[in-house]
């Protein structure tokens, strides 16, 4: 195995050399394995957002820097870098300079946790998806700092109605999480994942007995993530472009960079905790095709990801009233419905590890 | 038990050190041009009319207040749900009430119409 070979190649000589200091070296090591692959997965998604969007609309999307376009985004990146790193003369230094930094963290950080097969996982810890679930919680610091800080008006609106829009459908969020809890019966990913092993390939994934969770869940982390329909945070036709008006440059290309982790960080978590993870869409009797791997997560991902860039092409947006109705009115009570009714099927043994 | 964190403490200090990078490159290489006007808040060409940190709608805060409320509610529900296959028919029946006091409550804002937005 590949994790094998630079366990023995990298891990065992650095700690054999330098003990403690080692360890560190190699979890470092371990940390950029998993960031650098985001920050380029980001790159390339956002370049993959553009051609979809292009080919929905019958054009062909970027198709000049680079071969079909690939370089398009790396440009984007290196320009927005020399652009200038401009700060209001009214807004609060410090915090128009952390707010950036502090959305930025919690979107990174939350990959620790994320498991991509068996055993593959930076932090398997016990208490993973509460850890994941204050990490999501805190990206909605960075929004409304950056609005606060900005001291400007269009910042200030957009920060207030994100901050509301998140707060209300993170409420949906976790009511969905502890559907999820109950039929696992941990809060370590790994095991949740391994809770949804079985005989039937896809259909032993959460996703079936908790249909309404699934939904809500993942139409909450398009909502989370404020991404259309529901960007009225950035809606440009009122408020212009929302929290990050007044950043450029650098800092607006880390706001950017957070938007599109976090929305690879939900593709991947709603992999994880409703279709299986890493166990195969097959049935596991069918050779190859059945056997576990972290081909599968990623697959799953991807057709996660590719929800989000269909949503922004074929739904307009959401009016600000409509948003809070969706959430309060609507998925909070689903949830807690089903919550109550996943507690009965367990009881029941209808559903459960190994099950369904 | 406490040395599994480690990582993710770890994690949290790369992130902020790739943000800082990438905020410094930019402070770095950018150009830098002051002026009067550019150095004003964004408010589509005209000057500020008044500070940007005005009122506003009340409705802000009860979503805040009701975020807690309920984000508390699935605290207490998380460690219910991890343990609900050993507790059994005490856990069911015990977390219907609170869910159905819950519900009684999100019931009382609604019909308040604290929830309405129009």
């Amino acid at each position: 195995m590949l994790s094998n070979f630079f366990h023995s190649w990298i891990h065992d000589p650095l700690i054999a050399h330098a003990g403690t200091f080692g360890l560190v070296v190699w979890l470092v090591l371990c940390i950029l394995a998993i960031a650098v692959p985001v920050i380029l997965t980001v790159a390339l998604y956002v370049w993959w957002e553009r051609k979809v969007l292009g080919w929905m609309h019958v054009r062909m999307g970027p198709n000049s820097v680079g071969p079909a376009g690939l370089a398009q985004t790396f440009a984007d990146v290196f320009k927005l870098l020399l652009k200038e790193y401009f700060m209001p003369q009214a807004a609060s230094k410090f915090l128009f300079v952390v707010a950036p930094l502090i959305a930025l963290v919690p979107a990174f950080a939350a990959w620790a946790v994320v498991p991509f097969d068996d055993k593959v996982v930076l932090a398997d810890v016990n208490a993973g998806l509460l850890y994941l679930l204050a990490m999501t919680s805190l990206g909605v610091y960075g929004i409304i700092l950056a609005g606060w800080s900005s001291n400007s008006k269009y910042a200030m609106l957009g920060a207030m109605r994100s901050a509301a829009q998140v707060v209300s459908y993170e409420i949906a969020m976790g009511m969905a999480l502890v559907g999820v809890l109950i039929c696992a019966g941990s809060l370590n990913l790994s095991d949740i994942v391994r809770a949804q092993g079985g005989n039937w390939g896809i259909f032993n994934g959460f996703w079936l007995p908790l249909f309404p969770l699934f939904l809500v869940y993942f139409i909450s982390g398009v909502a989370e993530t404020n991404r259309a329909p529901f960007d009225v945070a950035e809606g440009e036709s009122e408020i212009v472009a929302g929290f990050h008006v007044e950043y450029s440059g650098a800092p607006f290309a880390v706001f950017f960079l957070t938007e599109y982790a976090n929305m690879i960080l939900i593709s991947f978590l709603a992999s994880v905790l409703f279709l299986g993870g890493w166990n195969s869409i097959f049935p596991v009797s069918w050779g190859f095709l059945g056997a576990p791997g972290w081909w599968w997560l990623f697959v799953k991902a991807f057709f996660f990801a590719f929800f989000y860039l269909w949503f922004r092409a074929a739904f307009p947006r959401y009016r600000y009233d409509q948003i809070m109705r969706l959430g309060w009115k609507v998925f909070v009570p689903i949830t807690i419905v089903w919550v109550l009714v996943a507690g009965c099927l367990v009881y029941f043994d209808i559903v459960g590890p190994g099950k369904v | 038990m406490l040395a599994e964190y480690f990582p993710i403490l770890l994690f949290l200090i790369v992130a902020g050190g790739i943000g800082i990078a990438l905020l410094l490159v930019g402070a770095v290489l950018g150009p830098r041009s002051k002026n009067k006007e550019k150095s004003e808040a964004y408010e589509c060409g005209f000057e500020a009319f008044e500070d940007a940190r005005m009122q506003f709608d009340v409705r802000y805060y009860l979503i805040a207040i009701l975020f807690i409320l309920f984000d508390l509610e699935i605290a207490f529900l998380f460690p219910w749900a991890v343990v609900f296959k050993q507790i059994g028919l005490v856990a069911l029946v015990e977390m219907a009430m609170f869910l159905a006091l819950l519900l009684l409550g999100f019931v009382y804002c609604w019909k308040k119409g604290a929830l309405e937005w129009e």
